[in-house]
C-alpha cells in the first residue's frame, strides 16, 4: 500500500542570510526526518530507482538500514558501490536519476532519495564511524589515475579494494576535480570532499598532486619506466569557450572556469585572509544558463553584487537543474531571459563597464530540437556592469591529449573511447567529462566504475558482471545502455 | 613538498633559491616556467626556470619581492619546503643554430636569459648579452652569463657600471653591425616593448617572454590571455615565448593591473602583520 504522505522536506538556510554567506544552503535531515522519509519507501522488490542510479546503488537496501536506525551501517552499504555518497546526495541531478525512476515518483512524491544518501554519509562522517571496508589481497598489478575528478576519484576507489596498487596524478595542489574547483562551497563544503578523498587515501590510494601528466610524467613514461599496467584518464573538460564577441579581453570579464578557481579553490572570496584576488563586482552580468552560470551567479552575488543571468533562449531551455534556478532566483539573481550578448564594453582603464546585448525571440527548432533564438532588429541595449562572467561552456583541455602518442580523439578533442572507456592506445582508457564532454558527476563516476570493472578483467582475467556483485539487490539486473 | 637546498639575496629584493625537484629538473627545458606556492594560503605564481641539474635533481628560481607572494617566498629558508612546485610548464625555447643570437636581459630577466644563452651557445650560435639593471648594485649573475657568451654587454641606466644606456641602445648598434639573426629579450614589460620596436626596422625575429597573471598554467581558465597577431593566446600553454613584434603590449600592460588595488591591500596587510622584516 503506497504511503499518501508528503516527502519529507530538507530545512534550509533562510535566503536574505544565506545570500551573504559562503555557508551550506539544504542543512540535511535531522535523524528523525531521515527515518520518517526512509519509512516511506516500498522496499520493491525489483527496484526501479537502482536502475536510474549510473552506479546502481542498493537503494531500498541502504534505506531500510536508516528506518531501523541503522546509519551507519547503512553508509557502508552505499559505498560498497558508490565511494562519494555525500557528493552524490548532494549535487547529483536525481530528479532526472533515481528518483526519476522510482515507482512513487508517478504519484509526484518519490523518496528523497539523494536527501537520504546525503544524510547517511553525513551521519556516519560527522560521528567518526567510517571504516576501511576489506580490500582484496594485493594482486601485484599498479594502475595510474590521471585526474583526481570524480572518474578518477572512482577508478581508484574500486581498483584499491581489488588489490591493486593505486597512483592518483593530479595537476592541483588540491584533489577532487570541479567538486574542488568548480562548485561552490554553498552547494558542496570542501571539508566533504577532502574527507572523501582522506578516504581512498586511508584505503591505500596515493595520491600525487601538483604532477602534471603530459608535463611532469607522460603516459608513455607511466606505462614504460614507471611500470604502470593501466593507465586511466579523468582529466575532466577543463578549456574555457569564449563568446567571440568585443571587448573580450577587459579587466573584469572571467570565463566561468577562471572565476569559480579563483573563488573555490583559490578562496579568494576570503580575500585577503588568502591570497589571490577576484573582482567584486557591484553590478554583474553572468551569461549562460546551465549548473555553471547558477553557481558563478550566486558566487557573485555573495560577494556583494547585484546579479543578472544574461541568457539567449527562454527560461524553458535552461540546462540548469531545476533546484539551482529556483535557489538563485530565491536570493535575489535577476534573470534577463531572451538577451544576447555582443559586446564588452571597456572604459579607460580597459576594465569592463558595460555589456551590450540585443532582445532575442524564438524562432524554428534546431538541431537540439530546441527553438532557436533569433535577434530581434534595433533591440541593442546596453548593461551597465562591472564584472561579466561567460559560463557558455567548456572544451576538451589538450594538455595531455596533444602530448600523448596513440590517443585517438574525436573531432572536438574529447577522447574516443568504448563503452567500458578502452581507448585506441594499448593500457590505456579514459571517462568523465574527457570522454563525453561536460555531462554530470554521477555519470563520470559511472565511466570510472565501467572502467575499473574492464581493467579488472583485462588485467586479472575476472569477468566484468562479477566485479561487484554482492551490492546489488539478489534479482535485479538492470539493462546496461 | 619541493625542499629549498639553498637561499640567498642576490642583490637588494631579487633571490635565488635552489629546489629540490628531481621529476622536474629531468624534463626541465630552457624557456619553460613553474608554478610556486609559499604556502596553502598564497597564489600560485609562475616562475621561469632559471637553471636545472638534471645529475643533482634539482631546480633553481630567481624571483624579485614586489608582493606579498613573492615577498613571502623571499622570507623562506633553506630546509623549507614549497607547499607547491609545479612543472615544468610552457613551451620551451626553440634552440637552434642559427647563426648570431642577441639575448637582451633587463633586471630580473638575466635570470631566463641564462639557459637559454647557455643552450644557444651550445648550439653552435655566435651568442651576444645585453645585461641592463637600474643601478650598479642590482647586478647579478654577469659571471653565468659571461661563461655562457661571446660578447657580454652591460648598461646600467646610472652609469654606475658599464655602458651608462638603456638596454635598446646597444641592441640597435649589434643589429647596425651585424647580420642578427634571433633576438630574445626577457625583462619588464615595457624593456620587452621597446626592445621589439628596436629590432622591427630591421625586421630580426624578436622572442619576448611574456609575464601574464596566471592561476592554474594548465590552459584550464583563460586568465593569462594576451593578443598576438590579432588572435587570443593563452600565455601558459601558447607561450610563455612570443614573436615581440605582433604583442598587443597596452592589452598586457591593462591586464596586469586589473588587481592593483587588492594588492596593495594584500601587501599592507601582510607587513602590517610583520610578514616583512
Ligand atoms: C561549476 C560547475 C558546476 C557543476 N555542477 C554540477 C552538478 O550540480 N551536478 C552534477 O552532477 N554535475 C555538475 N557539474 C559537472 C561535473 O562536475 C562534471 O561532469 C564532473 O566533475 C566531471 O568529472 P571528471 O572526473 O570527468 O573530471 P573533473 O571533475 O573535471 O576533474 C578532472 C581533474 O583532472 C585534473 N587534470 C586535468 N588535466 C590533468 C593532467 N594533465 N594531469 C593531472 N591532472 C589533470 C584536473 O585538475 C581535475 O582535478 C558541474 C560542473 C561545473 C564546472
Ligand atoms: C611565465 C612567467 C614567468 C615569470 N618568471 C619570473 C621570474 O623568473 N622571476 C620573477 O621575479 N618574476 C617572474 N614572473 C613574474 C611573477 O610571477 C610576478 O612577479 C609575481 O606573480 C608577483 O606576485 P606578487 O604577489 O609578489 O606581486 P603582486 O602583488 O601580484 O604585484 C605587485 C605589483 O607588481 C607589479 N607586477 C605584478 N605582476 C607583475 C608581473 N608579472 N611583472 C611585472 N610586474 C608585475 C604590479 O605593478 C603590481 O601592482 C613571471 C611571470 C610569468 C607569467
Ligand atoms: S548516486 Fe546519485 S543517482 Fe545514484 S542513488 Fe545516489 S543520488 Fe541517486
Ligand atoms: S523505487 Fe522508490 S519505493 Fe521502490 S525501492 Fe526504490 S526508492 Fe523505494
Ligand atoms: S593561467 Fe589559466 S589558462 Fe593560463
Amino acid at each position: 500500500m503506497p504511503p499518501k504522505k508528503e516527502r519529507v522536506p530538507m530545512p534550509e538556510q533562510d535566503p536574505k542570510v544565506r545570500a551573504k554567506n559562503f555557508l551550506e544552503v539544504p542543512l540535511g535531515y535531522t535523524p528523525e526526518m531521515a527515518m520518517e522519509e526512509a519509512k516511506r519507501c516500498l522496499q520493491c522488490k525489483k527496484p526501479a530507482c537502482v536502475c536510474g542510479c549510473p552506479v546502481n546503488i542498493n537503494i531500498p537496501g541502504f534505506i531500510k538500514l536508516i528506518a531501523e536506525e541503522k546509519f551507519a551501517e547503512s553508509a557502508r552499504k552505499i559505498k560498497e558501490t558508490n565511494a562519494l555518497p555525500a557528493v552524490c546526495g548532494r549535487v547529483c541531478p536525481q530528479e532526472s536519476q533515481c528518483e526519476a525512476k522510482c515507482v512513487l515518483n508517478k504519484a509526484g512524491r518519490p523518496i528523497a532519495i539523494g536527501r537520504l544518501e546525503r544524510f547517511a554519509a553525513d551521519f556516519e562522517r560527522n560521528n567518526n564511524l567510517v571504516q576501511i571496508p576489506k580490500k582484496a589481497p594485493k594482486n601485484g598489478k599498479r594502475v595510474a589515475v590521471i585526474g583526481s575528478g570524480p572518474s578518477g576519484l572512482t577508478v581508484a576507489g574500486d581498483l584499491v579494494l581489488l588489490g591493486y596498487d593505486v597512483t592518483i596524478f593530479e595537476a592541483f595542489h588540491k584533489p577532487g576535480g570541479v567538486l574542488m574547483y568548480g562548485i561552490p562551497e554553498f552547494r558542496l563544503p570542501k571539508e566533504i570532499v577532502e574527507k572523501e578523498v582522506d578516504y581512498l587515501v586511508k584505503l591505500g590510494v596515493d595520491l600525487r598532486l601538483n604532477e602534471i601528466a603530459g608535463k611532469t610524467v607522460s603516459v608513455d613514461e607511466l606505462l614504460g619506466e614507471e611500470k604502470f599496467d593501466a593507465v586511466f584518464i579523468g582529466v575532466g573538460a577543463g578549456l574555457p569557450k569564449f563568446l567571440g564577441i568585443p571587448g573580450e579581453n577587459f579587466g573584469g570579464m572571467y570565463s566561468a572556469n577562471e572565476y569559480l578557481t579563483r573563488s573555490n579553490l583559490m578562496k579568494a572570496y576570503r580575500f585577503p585572509e588568502y591570497d589571490t584576488p577576484i573582482v567584486r563586482g557591484k553590478k554583474v552580468c553572468v551569461i549562460g544558463g546551465g549548473n555553471v552560470a547558477m553557481d558563478a551567479a550566486r558566487t557573485a552575488l555573495r560577494l556583494g553584487g547585484e546579479v543578472f543571468i544574461v541568457y539567449r533562449r527562454s527560461r524553458e531551455e535552461m540546462p540548469a537543474r531545476l533546484e539551482e534556478v529556483h535557489h538563485a532566483e530565491q536570493e535575489g539573481v535577476q534573470m534577463l531571459l531572451l538577451t544576447n550578448p555582443i559586446e564588452v564594453m571597456g572604459n579607460d582603464k580597459k576594465m569592463v563597464c558595460g555589456l551590450k546585448c540585443s532582445r532575442m525571440e524564438l524562432g524554428e527548432p534546431d538541431e537540439s530540437g530546441r527553438r532557436k533564438p533569433v535577434a530581434i532588429p534595433n533591440s541593442d541595449f546596453i548593461i551597465e556592469c562591472d564584472l561579466v562572467i561567460n559560463a557558455i561552456g567548456a572544451g576538451a583541455n589538450p594538455l595531455l591529449t596533444t602530448t600523448t602518442k596513440g590517443l585517438e580523439l574525436n573531432k572536438w578533442g574529447y577522447i574516443t573511447a568504448d563503452e567500458w572507456g578502452k581507448t585506441s592506445k594499448p593500457g590505456v582508457w579514459a571517462g568523465g567529462d574527457i570522454v563525453t564532454g561536460m555531462a554530470t558527476v554521477i555519470e563520470a563516476m559511472g565511466a570510472g566504475k565501467r572502467s575499473a570493472m574492464d581493467i579488472h578483467e583485462k588485467l586479472m582475467g575476472v569477468k566484468k558482471i562479477a566485479a561487484a556483485p554482492e551490492a546489488l539487490p539478489e534479482d535485479m539486473s538492470c539493462d546496461k545502455k | 613538498m619541493s625542499k629549498i637546498l639553498s637561499m640567498r639575496e642576490l642583490v637588494p629584493t631579487i633571490y635565488e633559491a635552489v629546489v629540490e625537484a628531481p621529476d622536474i629538473a629531468k624534463k626541465a627545458k630552457a624557456g619553460e616556467f613553474l608554478v610556486v606556492m609559499p604556502d596553502e594560503k598564497g597564489e600560485r605564481v609562475p616562475l621561469t626556470i632559471a637553471d636545472f641539474d638534471r645529475v643533482k635533481g634539482t631546480i633553481t628560481i630567481v624571483f624579485m619581492a614586489i608582493g606579498t607572494s613573492t615577498h613571502k617566498l623571499a622570507k623562506m629558508k633553506a630546509g623549507d619546503s614549497y607547499y607547491a612546485f609545479v612543472g615544468p610548464l610552457g613551451h620551451a625555447s626553440e634552440i637552434e643554430n642559427y647563426g648570431t643570437v642577441v639575448l637582451v636581459a633587463g633586471g630580473v630577466g638575466t635570470a631566463p636569459i641564462y639557459p637559454i644563452a647557455r643552450e644557444m651557445k651550445k648550439a653552435g650560435n655566435k651568442v651576444v648579452c645585453i645585461q641592463g639593471a637600474r643601478t650598479k648594485e642590482l647586478l647579478f649573475w654577469e659571471d653565468k652569463i659571461a661563461s655562457v657568451c661571446d660578447a657580454h654587454i652591460i648598461t646600467t641606466d646610472d652609469g654606475t657600471f658599464g655602458r651608462k644606456a638603456l638596454v635598446t641602445e646597444p641592441l640597435k648598434e649589434v643589429c647596425e653591425r651585424e647580420k642578427v639573426a634571433i633576438v630574445y629579450a626577457i625583462g619588464p614589460v615595457p624593456m620587452m616593448k621597446f626592445c621589439s620596436l628596436t629590432t622591427k626596422p630591421f625586421g630580426v625575429k624578436t622572442i619576448v617572454s611574456l609575464n601574464s597573471i596566471m592561476i592554474d598554467a594548465t590552459g584550464m581558465c583563460g586568465g593569462c590571455r594576451v593578443n598576438v597577431a590579432g588572435k587570443t593566446q593563452f600565455t601558459c600553454v601558447d607561450g610563455p615565448e612570443f614573436d615581440g613584434h605582433q604583442v598587443d603590449w597596452d592589452l598586457l600592460t591593462s591586464r596586469q593591473r586589473i588587481y592593483v588595488e587588492e594588492e596593495k591591500c594584500s601587501l599592507q596587510r601582510y607587513v602590517e602583520q610583520g610578514g616583512r622584516e
